[in-house]
């Protein structure tokens, strides 16, 4: 069988897609994930052979069966350890795994830390629609505390957890965040995720048109997102807003929001963002930023450099095997302790 | 010397037994070594605490070693000691059950003083009494920790480092008892301590007097001799235990197979030395990820297996349990994936450090849904190797998870090993998707096997979407159609199945003709041949044995091999697993049943008992 195969190729999102029939609920927000996955993919340039899309279970665990790429859809949870054998088995494939607020971090929680931790360079997008879909209605770990579900008929008790801190608790080297709807962001995020080395994690809010309608509605109106959303790029300045008149700067720990042109503001006075600096603290302030005093953050939070696992587990077997006098099974058989009878 | 005796003996049982910390697996080890080396067929077994570091001279830190050595064939590490060596009062305790008649007893007298006496929990200042053996047992008091002392007197080393030699004191005592040259010692010792000048001089010089004292001594015990073995095939040896001939057995495999292993795995008793072993093997390219739980370790190896490697997954009855779903998987996604299970004592956490063949019911049935996986279990130390080389093939050739049973008992006991060559081991030839398979999809197979094609990542034309929803048996696709369902289960099944045509035919040990059948099947081997053979050589009796390495499948001839006998006796150490498998694929048989769930081995003695029952 012939090594990988990628040359320069010019690919569409049609090259990604498979003959299987999409079966998310009509007005599901993983249609558009997934449109612009495909047009990602095509921009990459890794041929669709090179590619490996993994996910767990879940409604957005079905995406590998829309895709053309080699894909695997294995069991609840387990995605993020599948996903990092497959890319320490063979470093050149292109990994992403697709899962979701459930999937992730719940019954997966302890595989998705671990994979960060080890910055195994896998591209993870995390379906964040807030609700268990494919179960029908309950809620997930990233439920709004008092939310009514059909496992919560007096509203969740429980504190959710927001993705970008676990991920930055786990030392992450990158955290993006895009929105269904918005795909000239998403798209940019992805393709950020996917060139970026190591374990990029994507927060993908997605809406549940049936057991969640409208988690998102805040930012997913098109007429007043751009006043409620901020698009982050690394050097440049955090300005956002329908007329581009407002802008982050700090006002003592905390970042605030303020207007161009009031009160002596000018647009020098804006925070640049920087999302290589490896220390968290902004990074943090920026991804747990709420409404309706703060935009949300989109785009790429934070994507700093790091070894990666796959290649460091490469690394030490290359210098291992320069160093040693040991070279096949039979030379492992001769440095035993040996007679003859 | 000339006025020493010599006693020529068969074989002979020697366990050494002291502090955790006292050395008595390094004194054994080499002990054990040399008695190959000079042509012995040899067994051992350690027996380690489960505390890492109980308090010193206490029931609980006592660590024991046991060898056993013979001129002919030698199956298992033997029952109770001919020879005890042992360090201080709390293992002469822990070792009291099992002294027999006439046995020797080697024993520091410096540590048999009031203090270790109450921490061993006797009541009085002579043991021997108390224990009621000084009149059956030979008891040799050596001063082992003041001669230590002596010996080591100009090197200038702190006394917790001096004290620390004593067991080499005991090695060259022994070496002298059963006439072994410590020559051979010396050199064992260099190469341990090669690169310290400072601790190989000081245990070479303890060794040297230990010997010595032996010699001058002329002891009222006469030494003994065990001549090598003529039955051993001429070759290549060495010493090996069943964790690290599994990881060879593994390497071996990937290497003829032409594929890179990966091992995903999580600590866990006693399987860890599998993960340790291979982690320490980059020389041959092995990829091992220590888990976050073991759930990722067998599902890191599914992804491995899914990107083309040899997959391996190391663990123990609990790692088993948690890694069920993902069993499940492999099934449903047929890839190939060895599992090892090492198998202790359970329920739950139960007995980590004990032996136990518990988990057959398990590894056969515990997934859901209809999940056949293939079954296997090794029967000694090096058989280790060649089982684990075994898994690997059937589980490339078939595209299969393959559950490979071992146990605390011979995982971590030694045998001799014949070396093997690259060469001489049989082919392994993966089911590689090909380009002539027309309109291929995840789901095409060999006609005739059923095995799946293995299309890998990277390679252009094989794209596939595999998973764990059941699939359409010509497309490939998500199927939820019932016929579909009962085809694709039985399809499942018929690939288990097939592989029995691969399998050696089950073999009859002992004496064919025999009305009694014994049947065991994995670790238990040694102790069965051994029960077997004592007791055919009495004319009157005639025991046949039908031991099993593989499970599921059963080899073909099974059910053929055990309707010949008028009585089957299924021996194993659980509650009958084996025989409930039995009973449920072969009819006609009355399957008798001799089982203990102790953590322990069985012993010839009670084998042979419990035989001659049925005998009569």
């Amino acid at each position: 069988m012939d090594s990988l195969t990628s040359q320069i190729k010019q690919y569409t999102p049609k090259d990604f897609k498979s003959d299987q029939y999409v079966r998310w609920c009509p007005g599901c927000g993983d249609y558009a994930v997934l449109n612009s996955l495909q047009k990602v993919m095509a921009d990459l340039g890794v041929a669709p052979q090179d590619t490996v899309v993994i996910s767990g279970i879940g409604c957005s665990s079905r995406l590998p069966y829309y895709t053309s790429s080699y894909g695997f859809h294995t069991i609840h949870g387990r995605g993020a350890a599948i996903a990092t054998g497959v890319k320490v088995a063979n470093p050149k494939l292109t990994v992403w795994q697709v899962t979701g607020d459930g999937d992730c971090l719940a019954i997966g929680g302890n595989h998705f830390i671990h994979s960060v931790r080890r910055n195994v360079d896998i591209n993870v997008l995390i379906f964040n629609n807030q609700i268990y879909g494919l179960t029908k209605g309950q809620y997930s770990p990233t439920t709004k505390k008092g939310y009514i579900t059909k496992s919560s008929p007096f509203g969740t008790v429980e504190r959710p957890f927001r993705p970008a801190e676990l991920t930055m608790g786990a030392r992450g080297t990158f955290f993006g965040r895009l929105l269904d709807v918005d795909l000239k962001t998403a798209q940019m995020t992805m393709l950020a995720a996917a060139n970026h080395k190591g374990a990029s994690i994507v927060e993908c809010l997605v809406n549940c048109v049936i057991f969640n309608d409208g988690a998102h509605a805040w930012i997913a109106e098109k007429e007043t997102r751009a006043d409620r959303i901020i698009v982050l790029e690394h050097g440049k300045r955090m300005i956002f807003g329908k007329d581009n008149n407002k802008g982050l700067i700090l006002s003592g720990f905390n970042l605030k929001v303020v207007n161009i042109g009031e009160n002596g503001i000018t647009e020098d006075d804006i925070l640049i963002h920087d999302a290589k600096c490896t220390d968290t603290t902004m990074h943090m302030k920026l991804a747990l930023m709420e409404g309706p005093e703060m935009p949300i953050a989109m785009g790429v939070i934070r994507d700093v450099e790091d070894e990666t696992y796959d290649d460091a587990v490469e690394s030490q077997i290359e210098q291992v095997k320069a160093k040693s006098k040991v070279k096949t099974f039979d030379d492992l058989i001769a440095t035993l302790e040996q007679w003859e009878i | 010397m000339d006025n020493v005796k010599t006693t020529e003996l068969d074989n002979v049982v020697i366990r050494f037994s002291g502090d955790s910390g006292d050395g008595m697996q390094l004194t054994g080890n080499l002990f054990s070594n040399l008695s190959a080396i000079l042509g012995n067929e040899i067994s051992t077994f350690p027996d380690y605490p489960s505390e890492i570091r109980a308090p010193q001279g206490t029931l609980g830190g006592v660590s024991g070693f046991q060898v056993h050595i013979g001129s002919g064939k030698i199956y298992t590490p033997g029952d109770d000691p001919d020879v005890l060596v042992v360090m201080n009062p709390a293992a002469l305790k822990v070792n009291a059950d099992s002294l027999k008649k006439n046995s020797v007893l080697i024993f520091d007298v410096d540590a048999f003083i009031k203090a270790g006496f109450e921490k061993a929990g006797f009541k009085t200042e002579n043991p021997f009494e108390e224990l009621g053996i000084s009149d059956t047992v030979q008891l040799i008091p050596v001063p082992l920790s003041s001669l230590t002392q002596s010996s080591l007197k100009d090197f200038g080393f702190e006394n917790k480092t001096v004290l620390r030699s004593k067991n080499m004191f005991s090695l060259g005592l022994v070496c002298w008892l059963f006439n072994r040259p410590i020559e051979q010692a010396i050199h064992f010792l260099e190469n341990k301590f090669g690169k310290k000048p400072d601790l190989l001089h000081a245990n070479v010089k303890v060794l040297t007097d230990g010997y010595n004292y032996g010699n001058n001594l002329h002891l009222s015990v006469s030494t003994y001799l065990v001549e090598k073995s003529h039955e051993t095939p001429k070759g290549k040896y060495t010493i090996i235990n069943g964790n690290k001939a599994t990881s060879w057995g593994l390497i071996a495999a990937a290497k003829k197979a032409g594929l890179q292993l990966f091992l995903g795995s999580y600590p866990i008793t006693p399987a860890s030395d599998i993960m340790q072993e291979l982690a320490a093997r980059k020389d041959m390219g092995v990829k091992v990820m220590q888990a976050e739980d073991e759930i990722a370790g067998i599902t890191s190896a599914i992804g491995a297996s899914f990107a083309g490697s040899l997959a391996a997954t190391s663990t123990s009855g609990p790692g088993l349990a948690l890694k069920s779903e993902a069993i499940g998987l492999a099934v449903m996604a047929e890839l190939p994936l060895v599992i090892i299970d090492v198998m202790r004592g359970g329920p739950s956490t139960g007995l980590p450090t004990k032996t136990e063949q518990t988990d057959l019911l398990q590894a056969m049935y515990g997934r859901n849904g209809e999940s056949p996986a293939v079954v296997m279990a090794a029967g000694s130390p090096d058989d280790c190797f060649h089982y684990a080389f075994m898994a690997s093939k059937i589980a490339l050739e078939h595209m299969t998870p393959v559950i490979l049973l071992t146990d605390s008992f011979i995982s971590n006991g030694t045998s001799l090993w014949k070396l093997p060559l690259l060469a001489e081991l049989p082919e392994i030839k993966p089911n590689f998707a090909h380009e002539n398979i027309e309109n291929f999809n995840v789901l095409s197979r060999d006609p005739d096997t059923k095995v799946r094609y293995w299309s890998i990542p990277g390679i252009e034309g094989f794209s596939h979407r595999n998973g764990g929803l059941e699939k359409d048996y010509f497309t490939g696709s998500i199927s939820t159609d019932p016929l579909n369902h009962q085809k694709m289960v039985d399809t499942r099944q018929e690939k288990i199945n097939n592989i029995s045509n691969q399998l050696p035919d089950l073999k009859i040990e002992g004496d064919p003709n025999a009305d009694l059948l014994v049947i065991g099947w994995g670790s238990t081997h040694g102790h069965l041949i051994s029960a077997i053979d004592i007791l055919n050589k009495n004319s009157n009796n005639k025991v046949a044995l039908a031991h099993f390495n593989y499970i599921n499948p059963l080899p073909k001839n099974t059910a053929q091999i055990i309707q010949k006998y008028k009585k089957v006796v299924v021996c194993e150490l659980n509650s009958g697993q084996f025989a409930s498998i039995l009973r449920s694929k072969i009819s006609g048989v009355e399957f008798l049943q001799f089982n203990k769930v102790e953590g322990q081995p069985f012993t010839v003695t009670e084998l042979e008992n419990h035989i001659t029952l049925l005998l009569k």
